[in-house]
C-alpha cells in the first residue's frame, strides 16, 4: 500500500511537470482502485453496480480538471480519494440514495474486481451530444475514435493548439454537464 | 464511452496547465480592490481628520483588525480549496483578528473617558457601518468566488463564508478609513454584523459556485 502510494506521488509529479506518459500512466493505475470502491458504494447503497463506471469516469474527470490543486510536497492518495469521496457521494445522492461512505472504503481497497469485457459507461458519452460542436467533435476523434492530436488537427483541418484548446474546454464542458445532471 | 478511451483523452490534455490557485486568487483581489476603492471614495471617502485621527491607536487598531481577518481569511480559502483540506488545523487563525478587537477593548475600559461605554459602542455609525462594508466587500466577493472555482473544497459553503470573511476584511478596511466611530465596542458590534451578513452571503453563493 505504501509503495503503490509512493509510487503514485511520483508519478504525479513527473505528470504536473508536462509527462504524459506518466499522467497515462498513473490514471490507468488508480482506475482500477476507484472502480473497486464505486462497486462498494453502489452496493452499500443498494444501487445496481454497473453505473460504477460513471462513477470512475466521473471521478478521473474531476482528478484531472483539478490536480492543479495537488500540493506536490504532499502524497497524492489522500488528495486523490479526497475527490473520489466527494464525487462518490454526490453521485449517490443524485441517484437518491442516503450515504455515509467510510474513509476506509478507499484507503483500504485492494485491487480491482477484474473486467474481463472493456468496461465503458453510457454517461459521459450522452452528455456529449449537448457540447459545442467543436468540442464535441475534437471530443469524440479522440475519446471515442482513438484518434490522436495530429490526426484529430488534420481530419478537423484546426491547428494542433486549437484542438488542445477544444480538448481541454470540452472536458471542463463535460464535467459541468455531469455536475448539473 | 470507454474509462481507457478517457484516460488517452487526459492525458492528450495533460499539457495544459492551470496557475496555481494562489496565483489566481491574488489577481482577482489585485483586479476587484481598484473596483471597491474607487466605490467608497465615490459614496463615502476618507474621513475629513484622518491626519489627527491617525495618531490615536485605536483608530490604528481597526486597520490591523481588519487586514488581520483579510490575511488569515486568505490563508484559510487557499488551504480550503484543497479536496483532503480539513478546516480544524487552519481555523485557529481566524480568531486572530477577534482577539486582536478583545485586547483593545481591555485597553480602553482601562483609560478614563468622557462617554461612558454604551455610548462609544452605540456610536453614531451604526446603520452606515452595516451598509456598507457589506457594498465594498461585493466586487472583492465576486472576485474571490470566481477565482476558488479553480479549488475543489469538501465544503463548498463553508469555503464560501471564508471568502466572505475575505472580502469583509478588505471591505471593511476602506469602511474603517471613513468612520468616525474607533472605539473597540463599536468595532466589535457593527463591524461584525457587517462581516457576518458578507459570510452569510459567500456560503449560499459558495453553495451553489464552489461545488466541484
Amino acid at each position: 500500500m505504501r509503495r503503490r502510494d509512493d509510487e503514485w506521488t511520483v508519478l504525479m509529479r513527473s505528470a504536473n511537470a508536462g509527462d504524459e506518459a506518466a499522467y497515462r500512466r498513473l490514471l490507468r493505475s488508480v482506475a482500477p482502485v476507484l472502480r473497486a470502491a464505486a462497486y462498494r458504494g453502489l452496493a452499500r447503497a443498494g444501487q445496481p453496480v454497473d453505473q460504477a463506471e460513471d462513477i470512475v469516469q466521473e471521478i478521473l474527470l474531476a482528478v484531472h480538471l483539478k490536480r492543479q490543486t495537488w500540493d506536490a510536497t504532499a502524497p497524492f492518495a489522500p488528495w486523490l480519494f479526497a475527490i473520489a469521496r466527494n464525487k462518490l457521494i454526490d453521485a449517490l445522492r443524485r441517484r437518491g440514495s442516503r450515504v455515509f461512505i467510510n474513509i476506509d472504503d478507499f484507503s483500504e481497497t485492494m485491487a480491482a474486481p477484474a473486467a474481463a469485457e472493456t468496461l465503458t459507461s453510457a454517461e459521459i458519452a450522452s452528455h456529449l451530444d449537448g457540447l459545442p460542436q467543436r468540442q464535441r467533435d475534437v471530443l469524440r476523434s479522440i475519446a471515442v475514435e482513438s484518434a490522436s492530436i495530429k490526426e484529430t488537427a488534420a481530419r478537423l483541418s484546426m491547428s494542433e493548439g486549437a484542438v488542445r484548446v477544444a480538448l481541454h474546454r470540452g472536458l471542463a464542458s463535460l464535467a459541468g454537464k455531469l455536475r448539473e445532471s | 464511452m470507454e474509462t481507457d478511451r478517457l484516460i488517452e483523452a487526459l492525458a492528450a490534455d495533460a499539457e495544459i496547465r492551470q496557475p496555481r490557485i494562489g496565483t489566481t486568487l491574488t489577481w482577482a483581489l489585485l483586479l476587484a480592490l481598484p473596483v471597491s476603492a474607487v466605490l467608497f471614495m465615490l459614496v463615502l471617502g476618507v474621513r475629513s481628520d484622518v491626519r489627527t485621527a491617525m495618531h490615536n491607536p485605536f483608530f490604528d487598531l481597526k486597520f490591523l483588525v481588519t487586514l488581520a481577518l483579510a490575511f488569515s481569511a486568505i490563508a484559510v480559502s487557499l488551504h480550503l480549496a484543497r479536496p483532503e483540506a480539513s478546516f480544524n488545523r487552519w481555523s485557529w487563525l481566524l480568531a486572530i483578528p477577534a482577539a486582536m478587537v478583545g485586547l483593545g477593548i481591555v485597553a480602553e475600559m482601562m483609560m478614563p473617558h468622557e462617554r461612558p461605554w454604551l455610548t462609544r459602542l452605540i456610536g453614531n455609525n451604526a446603520m452606515s457601518c452595516m451598509m456598507s462594508i457589506p457594498l465594498f466587500s461585493a466586487p472583492v466577493l465576486v472576485a474571490a468566488l470566481l477565482a476558488l472555482r479553480r479549488g475543489a473544497p469538501a465544503r463548498p459553503e463553508l469555503a464560501g463564508a471564508v471568502a466572505g470573511l475575505l472580502a469583509a476584511g478588505l471591505g471593511a478596511t476602506l469602511y474603517a478609513a471613513h468612520c468616525a466611530d474607533d472605539s473597540p465596542l463599536f468595532v466589535a458590534v457593527w463591524y461584525s454584523i457587517a462581516v457576518a451578513i458578507v459570510a452569510g452571503v459567500g456560503a449560499i453563493a459558495g453553495r451553489h459556485m464552489l461545488r466541484y
